[in-house]
């Protein structure tokens, strides 16, 4: 409970914060927008090629670019850990009773809470372009869901390679190195039929491709529920794994001090 | 009763012995000062204290709770106010306390009394509600001790409350500091590399120098250990080891040298010893740049337990 309740006041501090700087909000609502209407255009004709479930790309799009977004986002979010590293906020917690879990955690929470929040914003740009929904409103809560979890699996790692690291550098440098790739050996931009067998195999253990396909798999018809749900417990699953490990970490640092 | 116990406290930094046994007691409260340049180990004690760093050998207690076995107890019975604030800077002045005293266990209105009772208290309820990063560095400070005071801690460590602050603002901070210890009935332990905030601020207090403690007691008893006046000679050239033997010869056997060529003596009258003493160097041929006299301070105390010179040491000259 108390775990809870600490996370609870530190992601209200984080969320504030960040309210208080307007042109982050401008860029993390412009941002997702740019990604549909830019990747919608450049390759609206692929679907020609076959086995993308439509014929409208945008539609095949739109899903995994929720997905996507939610996954550079949380690359980035252990910066938001190095900057109260830095400035000794996480210092001064610490010789308090504070849950020290909760640090950690609140990390996580207030990324996967701004990936809930473009998710909506992307799905709502989705829908002006003529994206429908198959599975109506259930749909759109695995898609926002997929975004969350998504978003805190990354997260969790981002935030264990902040603890661990301590320097803004190393993690732009590793958040650039694993972000591409990843998000190539997927099936974000183009359908799994169309892409080389190897990168069909490898894109099996990309957990973003796990998001992607359960989030599509509610947007397009012939919606299988137990390839959403199969997905979904990977990624959950995956989500506490990485915060253990950044937990484990946040020790790890501890023991620097 | 002693609020704070230390005991044998040994700690080691990337290969560096940073405390090498370091003892001391302070008494319920007492305004304790730890006293030493930079670099002598203060911000490592205060540290291990309040729970952030681990002690490789030793023994703590404070508030009568084992800092290394009761942990949470501690950080209960402390505020701690570090030499880097760790202030939220994006967020208002009311709101860091806010959070401090949440995590603290405090919450309603108690805590919402608490915090603008604070604000009052420290001097900043004006700009309660702007963002921190707005505040001077003074502000900042007095922010930094309303953290370390929401939950209405029994000890208190302040960690060099005054670097960084200008003159005005270190003598408003001198003087809060004085009325926390009077009214709020806290036990104080501060470190500071300022001979002069350890005179007026401390009860007590223990110079530490390079891991260790190397005296304790009041600034009274400290400087009346040193009997007499310092005598501080500056020679014209280097000719330290012939002044030295000359000095010996009179009865003012040097102590310990100070800045650049400066020698210090101690005498039991300074008014009457000088004249013998600079004849005695003029017969020998050896200039004297210029002398001065003074009554013991905690600089002299410093030299005379040490062998070195403070304002050097803390440089990182020594």
């Amino acid at each position: 409970m108390t775990v809870l309740r600490h996370t609870w006041y530190m992601v209200v501090r984080q969320a504030r914060n960040l309210m208080r700087e307007p042109i982050w909000i401008v860029l993390l609502l412009v941002q997702p927008m740019v990604w549909l209407v830019l990747y919608g255009q450049l390759f609206k004709n692929v679907t020609h090629l076959g086995g993308f479930g439509t014929t409208s790309y945008v539609t095949f799009l739109a899903p995994a670019i929720v997905v996507m977004n939610s996954f550079f986002g949380a690359t980035w979010s252990g910066m938001g850990m190095i900057y109260d590293l830095d400035h000794k906020f996480v210092e001064r917690v610490l010789a308090t009773p504070a849950s020290r879990f909760a640090i950690v955690l609140s990390q996580i929470v207030r990324s996967a809470l701004t990936a809930a929040i473009q998710a909506v914003i992307i799905l709502v740009v989705a829908l002006a372009l003529g994206v429908r929904v198959h599975t109506g409103g259930a749909g759109w809560v695995i898609v926002i869901l997929a975004a969350i979890l998504v978003n805190s699996a990354f997260a969790g790692i981002s935030q264990g390679i902040a603890l661990l690291t301590r320097r803004e550098a190393t993690m732009i440098a590793l958040a650039n190195f694993i972000g591409l790739p990843l998000l190539f050996v997927s099936t974000t931009l183009l359908a799994r039929s169309q892409m080389p067998h190897w990168m069909r195999v490898a894109a099996h253990g990309n957990p973003m491709d796990w998001g992607v396909r359960a989030a599509r798999e509610v947007v397009l018809p012939g919606t299988s529920w137990g390839t959403v749900g199969l997905y979904l417990v990977f990624l959950l699953v995956l989500s506490a794994a990485t915060a253990l490990w950044a937990t484990w970490c946040f020790r790890a640092y501890e023991r620097t001090l | 009763m002693d609020a704070i116990v230390v005991d044998g406290l040994e700690k080691r930094y990337k290969g560096v012995q940073a405390l090498d046994g370091v003892s001391f007691s302070v008494r319920e409260g007492e305004v304790f000062g730890l006293l030493g340049p930079n670099g002598a180990g203060k911000s490592t004690t205060v540290r291990i204290l309040a729970t952030l760093s681990r002690m490789d050998a030793g023994r703590a207690e404070v508030a009568g709770h084992d800092v290394r076995r009761q942990a949470s107890a501690v950080r209960r019975a402390i505020g701690y106010v570090p030499q880097d604030s760790g202030i939220d800077q994006n967020g208002t002045g009311r709101e860091n306390l806010m959070l401090q005293g949440r995590v603290q266990g405090m919450g309603g209105r108690e805590l919402r009394d608490r915090v603008s009772g604070l604000l009052e208290f420290v001097g900043i309820a004006d700009a309660a509600d702007r963002v921190v990063k707005t505040y001077s560095g003074g502000m900042r400070r007095r922010l930094d001790i309303a953290l370390g005071l929401v939950h209405r801690p029994r000890v208190l460590f302040l960690d060099e409350p005054t670097t960084g602050l200008d003159p005005e603002a270190r003598a408003g901070m001198w003087a809060e500091v004085g009325r926390l210890a009077r009214q709020e009935r806290l036990t104080i332990l501060l470190t500071t590399h300022y001979l002069e905030e350890a005179d007026e601020l401390a009860d007590r207090l223990a110079i530490v120098s390079r891991g260790q403690i190397v005296v304790e007691g009041t600034p009274r008893e400290l400087k009346a250990t040193l009997r007499g006046d310092a005598v501080h000679l500056e020679l014209a050239d280097g000719r330290m080891d012939d002044a030295r033997r000359i000095l010996e010869r009179v009865g003012a056997s040097p102590e310990g040298t100070g800045e650049g060529r400066t020698l210090v003596s101690r005498v039991e009258n300074g008014n009457r010893a000088l004249p013998g003493i600079l004849s005695a160097l003029e017969q020998e041929g050896i200039g004297v740049e210029s002398v001065s006299l003074s009554r013991p301070s905690l600089d002299d105390v410093y030299l005379h337990y040490t062998g070195r010179d403070f304002a050097a040491e803390d440089r990182g000259e020594a």
